[in-house]
């Protein structure tokens, strides 16, 4: 199942040239571009590993390119995204979050139900490896 | 004595019985400069025919804080001339003969800290139905920052909801289910369930939906959360449905909040209808429970719409950013209700800015330094479809959420499809904006060339494309000719 986290997951996956103006987007702003990798999509996990810090001092697009790339060789079947945070007040938040890399067999989420008491349910999901 | 009618008596003429003009009780002074600390109102007035301007501005701003119609000795016992409010400016409107802006200043000790119904039984407990005025409307207000730190203001923000919802970088999307009156429980799950599969972020209830006799509220927010969880686990994503708490007591709004807690929703939402205090009360409900806050706008168009008389909806937004709302519809500019796109683009700078600058193209007439109050996310909600896309990612950016009841539900390959249909619009078009296109003038093409690839898009395009709902709107800025969008 495609997981739908993320500003594009509705779209055809983004070429490099597409992930690349992304980031050009995100460097205009004055925003931080960071990665992170996990094979947990699950929707509360919200701390992936980081693939480094976010990369604060970056001019240049190809810079988190080349950080894209290498993250992909070390975790190639993994979900890899990029996100960008802004440091002004107000904001001091991530920006902007897309999915860059999915593993070849996406795993499906499962949907647990216990009874509370009448009709009332708890619902839990967890992550169905292969 | 002094019998100037725009000119305050002082000493003891001021104190004999009888009347006295409002301007003589002091309560006009032409050379006042407000305050930091002062709260300031901006008034439309219309005066009756041979009532002079200044006089009815100064009847305004005695109305609005201690005056009566005639002289009270008793004054004398206060510090009576810092209770009154100050008429300092009056402007006649551009091209508007008979009415005019007239500017009144509030001492900062004539309110109550943290109490919208004590502000508004000041500002507006009086006036609106006083005799030597035709009409008047409340346009602006500016609140001083010590005045705003009385306030804990909306429960969550658009920050901390972003963070939750682990949703950044376009706008939110969402769907009021439809019909709004009438479907069981089980089927108004149905509605839920396809179009949070489908891509949409939430589904809503209606203003109306409460606990009719065809569906009990627990029946609805049982089958809701069912719904909600099962497209969670269909999609990885975080999703949720605006369940409506608006009861007839608070007594049954707590009941009916503590519920949808127990059952793990995300928000909850309430009618602008239930009222200054029980909006104030749940508001600290949902701080106080990790709940995100849904203001339905239900009933503003009473008081908001008529530009002689009522009080604009941009002060309305003010009110509410303080008194703690997360989400508040604030009009789509393009779709079926009222509201001119700049007008609505001053609403949204109220609920998103910390900082308001002034800019009367927007109907904002003061610089309004928010002191951190978290920000309110305004909805876009009424008549819109994926065909307006672009004008609508255009008009109001990324922190909004644009809902599509009708132009969800209603498409011809079904709910699932309708939501798919928006989703694939809004990321083809965000995608497109961020690298660099101009898409006010190029969306139609991003739109077609997306719907190329995508059969309900395509449909949708072919369904509603050509649906504008272009009229003259009521509610305009008095300083630019406005025109309407069209395709």
């Amino acid at each position: 199942m495609r997981i739908t986290q993320g500003c594009f997951s509705f779209l055809p996956d983004l070429s490099d040239e597409q992930i690349s103006a992304q980031i050009e987007y995100c460097l205009g702003r004055e925003w931080a571009v960071g990665i992170e990798y996990t094979d947990d999509p699950h929707p509360r996990n919200t701390y992936w590993e980081m693939w480094g810090h976010p990369m604060f001092d970056l001019k240049d697009p190809k810079g988190a390119m080349m950080e894209l790339d290498e993250c992909r060789k070390a975790h190639c079947d993994s979900y890899i995204r990029i996100n960008a945070f802004d440091s002004s007040r107000g904001f001091e938040t991530v920006m902007m979050s897309f999915i860059v890399n999915r593993p070849k067999d996406e795993p499906k989420l499962h949907m647990t139900r216990t009874d509370v008491h009448s009709r009332s349910q708890t619902y839990a999901w967890d992550v169905a490896r292969r | 004595m002094n019998t100037d009618a725009k000119t305050e008596i002082k000493g003891k003429e001021r104190y004999k019985a009888g009347v006295l003009k409002y301007a003589q009780m002091g309560y006009w002074d032409g050379h006042y400069e407000p305050k930091d600390t002062d709260l300031i109102a901006l008034f439309r007035i219309t005066p009756q025919e041979g009532v002079d301007p200044i006089e009815a501005a100064a009847a305004v701003a005695g109305e609005s804080s201690t005056a009566t119609w005639t002289v009270v000795w008793t004054d004398r016992l206060t510090a009576c001339d810092q209770y009154r409010a100050k008429a300092y400016r009056v402007d006649p409107v551009p091209g508007t003969p008979g009415q005019y802006f007239c500017y009144v200043a509030y001492d900062l000790i004539l309110f109550e800290e943290g109490s919208i119904a004590n502000l508004t039984a000041s500002i507006i407990g009086n006036v609106f139905s006083f005799k030597p005025l035709k009409a008047a409307r409340l346009e602006d207000m500016r609140f001083p920052v010590a005045y705003c730190k009385t306030f804990k203001g909306p429960p969550t923000g658009i920050v901390v909801e972003r963070e939750r919802l682990d949703k950044f970088g376009k706008p939110l999307l969402g769907a009021t289910t439809k019909p709004k009156l009438g479907l069981s429980g089980k089927n108004y799950g149905r509605v839920v369930y396809e179009g949070l599969k489908g891509g949409l972020d939430f589904m809503k209830d209606d203003e109306n939906i409460n606990s009719q006799p065809f569906m009990h509220w627990r029946d609805r927010f049982l089958y809701c959360m069912e719904a909600v969880n099962k497209a969670t686990a269909e999609t990885g994503e975080i999703k949720g449905h605006y369940l409506n708490i608006t009861a007839g007591t608070m007594e049954e709004m707590y009941r009916r909040a503590e519920f949808a807690k127990e059952l793990g929703s995300v928000i909850v939402m309430v009618d602008l209808i239930v009222g200054w205090t029980a909006i104030q009360s749940i508001s600290e409900w949902c701080r106080q429970n990790d709940m995100i806050l849904h203001m339905h706008r239900a009933g503003h168009g009473t008081y908001t719409r008529q530009k002689n008389h009522g009080i604009s909806f941009r002060v309305i937004a003010k009110w509410l950013r303080l008194a703690g709302v997360d989400h508040l519809h604030c009009g789509t500019a393009v779709g079926k209700l009222e509201g001119d796109p700049l007008t609505v683009q001053g609403y949204y700078n109220v609920c998103r800015e910390t900082r308001n600058e002034v800019d009367l193209q927007r109907g904002i007439f003061f610089e309004q330094d928010w002191a951190d109050i978290k920000k309110v996310m305004p909805v876009a909600s009424g008549g819109i479809h994926a065909g307006q896309m672009h004008q609508l990612l255009d008009l109001f950016g990324d922190d909004v959420v644009l809902q599509f009841g009708g132009g969800t539900i209603g498409h011809p390959m079904g709910i699932q499809a309708g939501a798919t249909a928006n989703r694939v619009a809004l990321e083809a078009m965000v995608l497109a904006r961020n690298e660099g296109r101009d898409i006010a003038n190029e969306g139609p093409d991003i739109l077609r060339a997306a719907a190329k690839w995508c059969k309900p898009l395509e449909a949708a395009l072919e369904t509603w494309g050509n649906i504008t709902f272009n009229y003259t709107s009521t509610d305009t800025s008095d300083f630019v000719p406005t025109a309407s969008v069209s395709m």
